[in-house]
């Protein structure tokens, strides 16, 4: 067995086969469909979805609202780390902005947001607005934990403003702006999503899941949730790539 | 550069009182003591990142001394080799230097694939590729084997040329070869 467990692949296959065992075991002791789709269930109602084109449709008006809010997140997130962790003053006077938006709930900034805006910019903004947080806290920390040391290694070899960003803060920051990234994006999903359940745009995965449990149509309701899984996961790996090039490069 | 009457104090503790050393050209200066008796924090002082609490430290116009910090302090993305050429003076050999440092195999690795003599070697390199006076080296020969300190005693003497140095350390057999013409303890 354990030599088997040293094949990554071999090893995950198992793992994942382990889980959905124990999810059919699930539905089978449930013995409802309507309470607990089985895999296969879950499966064919995929497979159905995929043959219509509000799926794709769904799938890809969620996709470019959870990415668009989570690069303007990270881009405002990181320019305000940047700002307070240069600035005692902006910190001072910035840090209670993210602390209200780090403690307020969720759902409390949907309702509030669909007041000034339309259903299908609301999920963007709040997908927005819970990666800020993310980001700001990471690039600012990350600029703080910089080794002092290296700083007046930099100060004493005469290293300009530029090269100092390029060859100290940078690398210093990439880990936790990294962190900041993975960490951003599985938030940006979820938000992005139940602002989707709530806002209800014209097309939307968060929508779709709604109308499910309206309908009653739990086969379809875990198919929306598993797509909406399979595609956090494959734009988590994107970007990834993405960072994982940009770090090559450096 | 030269250090007139300088007295520097942590809160109550006093860990400088009038010390004065002159680095004129050709001269070599060790300084000597213990731990915690302020030869790290001179060493700061003539870099200018921290200032006296009484005292003068003056230097030429454009003076820009050369360091090697008694921590290696390299930047750990960097190889040896680019974390020597990114304080390189213009037209500086950069790979004839580690090559001095006997770091010729070692110069594209990362400074935690390098043992910690090596790593010596490489914040030796990065001082003498940068070119400033005076070269100041907070215990330069930590880590090194006798043999080694010898060798690279002789190099950083070569690449010196008539400038002057300061020499940090707790060991007098390093002043002799760097052949210090005096010796401040501390």
């Amino acid at each position: 067995m354990r030599s088997v467990f040293k094949n990554r692949t071999v090893k995950w296959v198992l793992i994942a086969a382990f889980w959905l065992l124990v999810w059919q075991a699930a539905a089978w002791a449930v013995g409802s469909k309507l309470l607990l789709p089985s895999p296969a269930d879950t499966a064919a109602a995929l497979v159905s979805l995929c043959g219509t084109s509000a799926f794709w449709k769904s799938c890809l008006m969620t996709l470019l609202r959870v990415f668009a809010g989570f690069l303007l997140g990270i881009a405002a997130g990181s320019a305000l780390g940047v700002l307070t962790a240069a600035s005692r003053f902006a910190e001072e006077l910035l840090s209670p902005l993210r602390s209200i938006v780090k403690a307020t709930p969720v759902t409390s900034f949907i309702i509030l947001v669909l007041l000034y805006l339309s259903s299908a910019l609301t999920p963007l903004f709040i997908a927005f607005l819970m990666v800020l947080p993310i980001a700001w806290t990471n690039v600012a920390g990350g600029i703080i934990a910089t080794d002092k040391e290296l700083l007046e290694m930099a100060e004493v070899f005469g290293f300009s403003r530029m090269k100092k960003l390029r060859a100290v803060y940078a690398p210093s920051v990439l880990p936790h702006f990294i962190s900041a990234c993975t960490t951003g994006l599985g938030f940006a999903w979820k938000s992005g999503v139940t602002a989707e359940v709530i806002a209800h745009p014209s097309f939307g995965m968060g929508k779709a899941i709604y109308e499910s449990k309206l309908y009653l149509e739990t086969p379809e309701l875990f198919a929306w949730t598993a797509a909406v899984i399979i595609l956090s996961f494959a734009l988590e790996k994107l970007v990834m790539l993405l960072l994982g090039r940009i770090v090559k490069w450096k | 550069m030269e250090v007139k009457h300088v007295s520097f104090s942590y809160g109550e503790k006093r860990i400088l009182d009038g010390v004065s050393l002159s680095l004129t050209k050709g001269r070599r200066v060790a300084v000597m003591g213990e731990s915690g008796r302020g030869k790290t924090t001179l060493l700061k002082l003539m870099l200018g990142l921290i200032e006296p609490d009484s005292g003068e430290i003056a230097r030429d116009n454009g003076e820009r001394p050369s360091v090697v910090f008694q921590e290696d302090r390299l930047l750990p993305w960097f190889t040896a080799r680019r974390n020597v050429e990114i304080v390189a003076a213009p037209g500086c050999a950069s790979e004839e230097i580690l090559r001095d440092m006997e770091l010729a195999d070692a110069m594209d690795k990362l400074p935690k694939e390098l043992s910690g003599g090596m790593q010596r070697r490489a914040a030796i390199a990065r001082a003498l590729a940068f070119g400033g006076s005076p070269l100041l080296l907070d215990e330069p020969f930590k880590g090194l084997d006798p043999e080694m300190r010898e060798r690279i005693a002789e190099r950083i003497l070569s690449y010196a040329g008539e400038g002057p140095i300061l020499l940090i350390t707790h060991d007098e057999r390093e002043a002799e070869l760097l052949k210090c013409d005096e010796i401040i303890r501390l």
